[in-house]
C-alpha cells in the first residue's frame, strides 16, 4: 500500500513537470513569462553553484529560525502563564482576539520605520505572525487538562509547579507541537515576504532582484527553492512531533491488549 | 481510643448560578487504624463528593475531617486515592514505573528508596513485569492494579478508593476485590472503600456504612461478621452473606425512597458506637 502510494505520488510529480515542460513549448503560454521546466532546472543548477545563493538561503533560514524560536518560547511562556492564572485569562481574552487577526504584513511599514532593511525587521514580522499560532494552541492545550489527572496529582501532594511540569505541560504538548508546526510554516512565509517587500537580505530579496533584471528562469528556480524549504520544514516538524508524542493517541495508534 | 480518620458533621453545599444543591447534609463516622470500611449508597448520593472532602480535594461547607487528629484542609501526605477512572488517573506520557514513582519524588525520597518502594508495590499487585510498559498498553484491570500500586508505594495511613472497580468486567472485578482484601490483610493498611455495589461492599468490608440518598447522611452502620478469610466461591454463597446483602439491599432501597432505615432484627447489633452525636471539640 505504502509503496503504491509513493509510486502514485512520484507519477503525479512527473506529470506536473511534464506539463510545465510541454505547455510553454507548445506555445500555449509565452515562454518568456513561463519558461519550460528544463530551463528552470538549468537555472536552479546555476543558482546552486553560486555562493551568493547560499548566503541568501542562510540569511532566510537565520531569520526564520531566530524568529520561530522567539515566538515559540514567548508563546509557550505567555500561554502557560495566562492559562494557570484565571484572572489573567479573562483580562487578556478580548485583547488576544483583537490582536491575533491583524495580518503581520500590515506591520511592514512599522518594521521599515523601526529597523529599515535589517534582520530585525524580518524578525518583527516573523515573531508577530508565529507567536499567535503557538499562543492559541497553548491556551487550548492547557484547557484540555483532565480533571481526574489533576485531582490525582493534587491528592499525591504535587504542588503548582510540579503539576505544571508533570500534568499541564505533557497534556498541552500535542497542542504545542501543532502550534509549532503551523508557526514554522507561517514564519517561512513571513521571512520570504519581508525580504521580498522590504529588501532585507535573503531568498526573497534575491527573487525581487531576479524579477527586476528579467531573469525569469532564475526567479522560478528561487520560488521552487522556497517551496522545497516549506516542504522540509513541515516534514521536519512532523518528525519531531511523532518522536515527542510517541505516547499520544494520535501517534501510537491502536494497541492490542 | 481515637480513630485514625474522623469525619464529623460533614456538610457540602454546591452553590452556583442561582442553584443551590445540598449534596451532603450531616455525615459523621470514623475509621479506626487497620479497618476496611465500605461506604455504599444509591447512585447519585454524593459518594464521590464525600470522598473528595475526605481526601482534602474539596473544601466542605461545614463540619470537618481529621486524619490522625489533624484537620484535613488540603490533600494530606498520609492519604492516597484510587480513582474509578484509571485511564484518566494514570498519566499516559509516563511508563508504569514512572507513574508509581512520581508521588514518591514529590515526597523527596532518595532514589534507592524510591526504587525499592516501586518494585515492592508492583510486585504485590502482580505487575513486576510491566514496569517498563505504558499504561495504555495494559488491560483495564492491569491499569487499575498500577493505580493501586501507586497508592501502596505512597505508604498512606489511609487508602481511599472511589468505586475503583466500577469500570472493569466482572471477572477482573472479582480478582481485584481479592487483591484488595489480600493487601489489606498482609499490610495492615486502613481502607475506606466507596462503592455502589452492595455485594462488593459486604464481601470486602469489615464494616459497611449505608448512605442515604442526597442530601446524604449515614443511614446505617453494619458490622460484617463474616470470617476474615473470604473467597469468591464460598463466601458469596454462605447464608450469612446472603442475609447481610439482603439487609444492605433493603437499606439502600429504603434510602432511595427516602424512608427511614429498615430495622435489623436477626441478632446483628447495630454499631452506632462510632457514630458520634456530639459536635467535635475545636482542638485536636
Amino acid at each position: 500500500m505504502r509503496g503504491e502510494g509513493a509510486l502514485l505520488g512520484a507519477a503525479g510529480l512527473a506529470g506536473l513537470l511534464a506539463l510545465c515542460e510541454a505547455v510553454p513549448r507548445l506555445g500555449l503560454v509565452e515562454d518568456e513569462y513561463f519558461p519550460p521546466a528544463s530551463r528552470v532546472a538549468d537555472a536552479l543548477a546555476t543558482e546552486l553553484a553560486d555562493d551568493a545563493f547560499w548566503t541568501a538561503l542562510r540569511d532566510t533560514l537565520t531569520g526564520w529560525a531566530i524568529g520561530l524560536a522567539v515566538a515559540v518560547a514567548a508563546g509557550v511562556l505567555v500561554g502557560v502563564l495566562i492559562s494557570v492564572v484565571p484572572l489573567l485569562r479573562e483580562a487578556t481574552a478580548s485583547t488576544i482576539e483583537f490582536l491575533r487577526p491583524i495580518p503581520s504584513v500590515a506591520l511592514i511599514p512599522l518594521a521599515v520605520l523601526l529597523y529599515g532593511t535589517e534582520l530585525r525587521s524580518v524578525l518583527l514580522l516573523v515573531v508577530y505572525a508565529s507567536f499567535w499560532q503557538v499562543l492559541i494552541q497553548v491556551l487550548y492545550g492547557v484547557q484540555d487538562v483532565d480533571p481526574v489527572a489533576d485531582e490525582t496529582a493534587r491528592s499525591y501532594g504535587l504542588g503548582n509547579w510540579a503539576r505544571i511540569r508533570h500534568v499541564v505541560w505533557p497534556t498541552a504538548l500535542p497542542y504545542v507541537m501543532t502550534g509549532v508546526r503551523l508557526a514554522a510554516a507561517v514564519a517561512l512565509i513571513l521571512a520570504v515576504t519581508a525580504e521580498l517587500v522590504i529588501g532585507a537580505p535573503g531568498l526573497g530579496a534575491r527573487i525581487a532582484v531576479a524579477q527586476s533584471s528579467q531573469a525569469v528562469p532564475e526567479m522560478y528556480a528561487l520560488v521552487v527553492v522556497t517551496g522545497l524549504l516549506g516542504l522540509a520544514v513541515n516534514v521536519g516538524a512532523r518528525t519531531v512531533e511523532r518522536r515527542a508524542l510517541a505516547w499520544h493517541q494520535s501517534v501510537r495508534g491502536e494497541v492490542a491488549v | 481510643m481515637q480513630a485514625l480518620l474522623d469525619v464529623s458533621g460533614l456538610r457540602k453545599v454546591y452553590e452556583g448560578s442561582g442553584r443551590r444543591v445540598e449534596a451532603l447534609r450531616d455525615l459523621t463516622f470514623s475509621v479506626d487504624a487497620g479497618e476496611l470500611v465500605c461506604l455504599v449508597g444509591p447512585s447519585g448520593c454524593g459518594k464521590t463528593t464525600l470522598l473528595k472532602c475526605v481526601g482534602g480535594l474539596l473544601a466542605p461547607t461545614g463540619g470537618e475531617v481529621r486524619l490522625g487528629g489533624r484537620p484535613v484542609t488540603a490533600p494530606p501526605p498520609g492519604m492516597a486515592v484510587v480513582f474509578q477512572e484509571y485511564g484518566r488517573s494514570l498519566f499516559p506520557w509516563m511508563r508504569v514505573r514512572e507513574n508509581v514513582e512520581l508521588p514518591l519524588r514529590q515526597k523527596r525520597l532518595d532514589a534507592g528508596r524510591r526504587r525499592e518502594l516501586v518494585a515492592d508495590a508492583l510486585e504485590s499487585v502482580g505487575l513486576a513485569d510491566a514496569a517498563g510498559a505504558y499504561p495504555w498498553q495494559l488491560s483495564g484491570g492491569m491499569q487499575q492494579r498500577v493505580a493501586i500500586a501507586r497508592a501502596l508505594a505512597y505508604e498512606p495511613e489511609v487508602l481511599l478508593m472511589d468505586e475503583p472497580f466500577a469500570a472493569v468486567d466482572a471477572q477482573t472485578r472479582a480478582d481485584l476485590e481479592d487483591l484488595v482484601r489480600g493487601l489489606w490483610q498482609q499490610r495492615g493498611i486502613t481502607i475506606l472503600f466507596v462503592t455502589h455495589d452492595i455485594d462488593e461492599a459486604v464481601y470486602l468490608g469489615e464494616r459497611v456504612l449505608v448512605l442515604s440518598s442526597s442530601p446524604t447522611v449515614v443511614q446505617e452502620e453494619l458490622r460484617v461478621d463474616l470470617p476474615s478469610g473470604r473467597d469468591q466461591l464460598h463466601t458469596r454463597v454462605s447464608p450469612r452473606f446472603a442475609e447481610l446483602r439482603t439487609h444492605v439491599y433493603e437499606q439502600v432501597q429504603a434510602a432511595k425512597r427516602g424512608a427511614p432505615g429498615v430495622p435489623w432484627q436477626r441478632g446483628v447489633p447495630l454499631h452506632k458506637d462510632t457514630v458520634s452525636d456530639t459536635p467535635p471539640s475545636p482542638t485536636g
